[in-house]
């Protein structure tokens, strides 16, 4: 009864399509943040003149990732860029992490409290060294929970990109399935890769979190 | 490098279809909801209780729901339920998956927001002789409701927009099905998709302008 034709070559399967997965998220999380720093530090300083840049971003909070993915896969053909499926899953990823980070950072900028920049350009700091002396250290604490958040939602985002065709997690278990026909016992493997490694994230940006927060 | 015509015109002969898909696509979200929202009550509930099992069974099921994709959540429905010999139509297997997800995430909000409602108010209900069922129905869950309104309209954004999943299951009177539908048949997949993302863009600008309008109503005083 409890015999079962999944072997450790499938295991290994599974596992690169883990490291996929892993790669997937931290390309499509450096774009998104990079993109997402510059775009809410915009909105926080420059609110009117940023507004248009809200209403793109929110647009692609507003539309499915899945059909994101489909409309750039084709428009990428269609414009004929030559780049690899993996390259447009971290493109789209990065542009759908980049608009909720916007918002993350946006809101971390505005939490520090106006007359905390007072003081600091009264006591003679340019505009600049007021953003990265004051503003980012205390932003930075207030947005890091979001960003955290924001990296284990992509993880899981990322298993929409076997859509557009690459092997990662989710298809590499859907691959062994097809072959072994068991799927319970593959896809709760799956699941269970899936949670390991979200935990694994969190536990560390807990971490993280509690060594900020000693200085305080 | 850019030789590609745009067929709108066949695209939006579709429009009707995709319409009918788009309504499918609200009810389905707009169940996932309701039961989404009953079971996180029940869940918030049981990760309060004192017994071990239901709190267990609580805390599993939110982790599980936060820390897995919720593709995974369906596929888990549809093939593994499959295995055990209960045969699942697509439909049932995007909405209980939606469901699960959401009750998961509701259920953390509905955490935050029980810490929100102070406890003098449960202690106040019980002390003018109401039951604990009584104090939670008619005291603790309106003021919680309150506190939790707009992560729930944001999640019944989410849900429309989870539905988009039902395809990978081989849903096919949704939007996204619809639209893939049009999709194979005639190989125009930007037009159709685009017309897709431009009707998804809009449900989620009509829920958040009904839940503005409700708000506005609901929480006057």
């Amino acid at each position: 009864m409890f015999s079962t034709s999944f072997t450790w070559n499938d295991m290994l399967f599974l596992l690169d399509g883990a490291w996929v997965t892993l790669q997937l998220t931290f390309w499509s999380i450096m774009l998104g943040s990079v993109a997402g720093l510059v775009f809410g530090l915009l909105r926080a300083l420059l609110p009117r003149a940023s507004l248009p840049l809200a209403w793109v971003l929110d647009v692609f909070r507003s539309v499915p990732l899945l059909i994101q993915f489909v409309l750039f896969n084709s428009f990428k053909s269609i414009v004929g860029l030559n780049i690899s499926a993996f390259s447009v899953g971290c493109i789209v990823l990065g542009v759908y992490a980049a608009a909720y980070f916007t918002e993350i950072v946006r809101s971390g900028v505005l939490a520090v409290p106006p007359s905390v920049r007072r003081a600091s350009r009264s006591l003679g700091l340019s505009y600049l060294q007021d953003l990265r002396w004051i503003v980012l250290p205390m932003a930075s604490r207030v947005a890091f929970p979001g960003w955290l958040n924001l990296v284990l939602s992509v993880m899981k985002d990322t298993a929409l990109v076997m859509w557009i065709g690459i092997v990662e997690l989710l298809r590499a278990s859907q691959t062994i399935v097809t072959r072994i026909q068991e799927p319970l016992l593959v896809l709760c493997i799956a699941g269970l890769i899936y949670y390991v490694m979200s935990l694994v994230v969190a536990r560390l940006g807990a971490r993280l979190e509690r060594r900020w927060q000693e200085n305080d | 490098m850019f030789d590609y015509t745009f067929q709108w015109r066949s695209a939006l002969r579709a429009l009707p279809d995709m319409l009918a898909g788009a309504w499918v696509t609200f009810e389905t979200a707009a169940l996932s909801m309701i039961f989404g929202v009953l079971i996180a009550l029940a869940l918030t509930v049981m990760r309060e209780a004192q017994q071990p099992v239901l709190r267990g069974i609580g805390n599993a099921w939110v982790s599980i729901a936060r820390n897995t994709p919720s593709l995974f959540q369906i596929y888990i429905l549809y093939f593994g339920l499959g295995s055990l010999g209960l045969h699942v139509s697509s439909w049932f297997a995007l909405l209980a998956g939606i469901t699960f997800n959401n009750a998961g995430y509701l259920a953390e909000n509905f955490r935050g927001g029980l810490k929100a409602v102070p406890t003098t108010q449960m202690r106040a209900a019980r002390s003018l002789g109401m039951s604990a069922f009584q104090a939670y129905r008619m005291i603790i869950v309106p003021q919680l409701l309150r506190v939790v309104f707009y992560p729930l309209s944001n999640q019944m954004v989410w849900a429309v927009l989870m539905t988009s999943l039902g395809v990978i299951v081989g849903l096919n009177n949704d939007l996204t099905g619809v639209t893939q539908d049009y999709n194979v048949k005639t190989f125009r997949t930007f037009e159709y998709f685009a017309i897709a993302a431009v009707l998804y863009y809009l449900i989620a600008k009509l829920i958040v302008a009904v839940a503005r309008l409700m708000a506005w109503r609901l929480f006057r005083y």
